[in-house]
């Protein structure tokens, strides 16, 4: 029964594909997620999921529905749209959030339009994600796509972290801080371009948000919060995937579901800052 | 321990076109430790961050002596900083080495102790593992002044080093400038607290968006040149006329 429930899914080829990708997502993803959060950035990475859509459709449009040649277009979308939203961030002093609005909904429109005018693709599939799309390009790609983006957040983690910390200082020495940004929201746009194969482009940052948002309720520091995200995504990713299997829906939704569940359970009962820490109050310290 | 003199010349440091500090030339001599002081909204922190290099929209000029960046730090005031972020106090302080060192170059080893002796001295002794989030404000102030410390600059801008800190910080913050002073680096520093100028900075500068006096304390500070500061900074024009004054550098420089 358990061996049916958990294991038997994981026997097809389809699944395990799927499964390696999200392992993949879920070990560079979060990381990213954490940092976005403490920059106070988690509205970007919305934008951005849908900006890459109208850059994957051109992509399907002119490279045939090749995967790289949507990967390729929904990576310089998702760039434009990183450097649009760091535009308006800075030309609004930081009240972007209505020009935000306005960016994605015309991306994602813009990008509907033109799937809906490209024969032999499917805008379901391209939206919400489905496990059989992971062919071994697909693992490719995301595998690909992960180890990029792990290996270059963990080269610039140290300016980045500081910078995301104090802006000013970085900069007042020297720093370059721009430079750091940029590279990280390159990163960023990687691992969402990583993601919609699987997870659809309506979210590709799921396994990037939710476990990062979730990670606070379980570690202080900053390096804890980064390997609880991890643990919470990987965990997400193969409870995701069955559900999948078992109640025949979209791994997108899937997943994103599982990983909001984890959300809210560490909201409920997370180590801190958790309604179970509210309620169950411990005796203080004398210092 | 001497750095280079900051020569300002003509230097108006401007918000969308209106001036924060206006035509302002003068020099901070090599080692020397002034006050700046002057009403809200005086200009005081955008000269600080021009100085710094961290202001754009400038006229007139900067000499700071051929002294690079990382030779000139910068406190910034408490409240502009995040102290939500997940980073614990020795991390901070070690972060002031990376002016020097570049952000991707190893930490010597010897920072680790360097770390814990610039804490111990701004009375933080066994605070570096605690996270930023859990000090308090003074707390807080005496961890920058340690990441100051690790970097180990020459010329030192200090924006409100003693606002929001009880007495007895106030006067460990201040023994740590007197201590920079006599090791001869040049330190200015944005004060409210006349008392404190008057008792402990040789020289002031007195702003009120144009330079108001600029010299030794009992001379730059007086009933007379109070007023004139505070009048000029109550001004607001709505429609302020373009200002035609000349710009006083020669045109040789």
């Amino acid at each position: 029964m358990i061996h049916a429930l958990l294991f038997e899914p994981f026997g097809m080829a389809f699944m395990r594909r799927a499964l390696a990708g999200c392992v993949a997502l879920s070990l560079a993803g979060p990381p990213l997620g954490v940092l976005l959060v403490l920059r106070r950035m988690s509205l970007t990475s919305d934008v951005l999921q849908h900006g890459i859509l109208p850059g994957i459709a051109l992509g399907a449009l002119f490279g045939g529905l090749s995967l790289w040649a949507m990967g390729l277009g929904g990576f310089l979308a998702g760039l434009a749209v990183a450097l649009l939203a760091g535009w308006l961030a800075r030309a609004t002093g930081g009240q972007e959030d209505a020009q935000f609005a306005g960016v994605y909904l015309i991306a994602l429109a813009a990008g509907v339009a033109i799937v809906s005018v490209t024969r032999g693709i499917d805008l379901a599939h391209l939206l919400f994600g489905s496990v059989l799309a992971v062919d071994d390009t697909a693992l490719l790609l995301m595998a690909g796509v992960a180890s990029v983006a792990l290996l270059g957040l963990a080269a610039i983690w140290r300016p980045l972290v500081l910078e995301s910390f104090d802006a000013g200082f970085m900069r007042a020495i020297g720093g370059r801080g721009g430079a750091w940004h940029l590279a990280f929201m390159a990163l960023v746009v990687l691992c969402v371009v990583g993601g919609f194969a699987a997870l659809g482009t309506l979210m590709s940052i799921g396994l990037m948000m939710l476990p990062a948002v979730a990670a606070r309720h379980w570690a202080a520091e900053l390096s804890g919060q980064v390997y609880a995200s991890v643990g919470l995504a990987l965990l997400a990713s193969v409870c995701g995937l069955l559900l999948s299997y078992h109640a025949n829906i979209p791994a997108g939704p899937a997943i994103v579901l599982t990983a909001g569940g984890f959300w809210a359970a560490s909201l409920l009962a997370g180590r801190r800052h958790s309604l179970a820490a509210a309620v169950l109050r411990r005796g203080h310290y004398t210092g | 321990m001497t750095p280079p003199a900051l020569v300002l010349t003509d230097l108006s440091c401007l918000h969308q076109r209106r001036p924060a500090v206006h035509h302002l030339s003068g020099s901070f001599a090599p080692g020397s430790l002034t006050a700046v002081v002057g009403p809200n909204g005086a200009g005081k922190s955008t000269l600080l961050r021009a100085i710094a290099g961290l202001h754009d929209s400038i006229e007139g000029r900067i000499d700071r002596g051929g002294l690079r960046a990382a030779d000139i730090a910068l406190l910034p005031q408490l409240g502009g900083l995040d102290r939500s972020f997940p980073i614990a106090c020795a991390d901070v302080a070690a972060s002031g080495a990376l002016a020097r060192l570049g952000a991707f170059r190893r930490l010597p080893a010897a920072t680790g102790a360097r770390v814990a002796d610039a804490l111990a001295a701004v009375g933080m002794a066994g605070f570096g593992r605690r996270l930023i989030g859990s000090l308090s404000a003074g707390q807080f102030q005496r961890v920058l002044f340690a990441r100051l410390m690790l970097q180990d600059a020459p010329v030192l801008l200090l924006d409100e080093p003693t606002a929001a800190v009880d007495a007895r910080t106030a006067a460990d913050l201040l023994r740590i400038i007197e201590g920079w002073h006599r090791e001869g680096r040049t330190v200015v520093a944005v004060l409210h607290d006349l008392d404190l100028v008057s008792r402990a900075f040789p020289e002031t500068l007195l702003l009120a968006r144009d330079l108001v006096a600029w010299g030794p304390t009992a001379r730059a500070f007086t009933p007379e040149t109070r007023l004139r500061a505070r009048l000029v900074a109550e001004a607001w024009a709505e429609q302020p006329e373009l200002c035609t004054e000349e710009p006083h550098i020669e045109a040789a420089a």
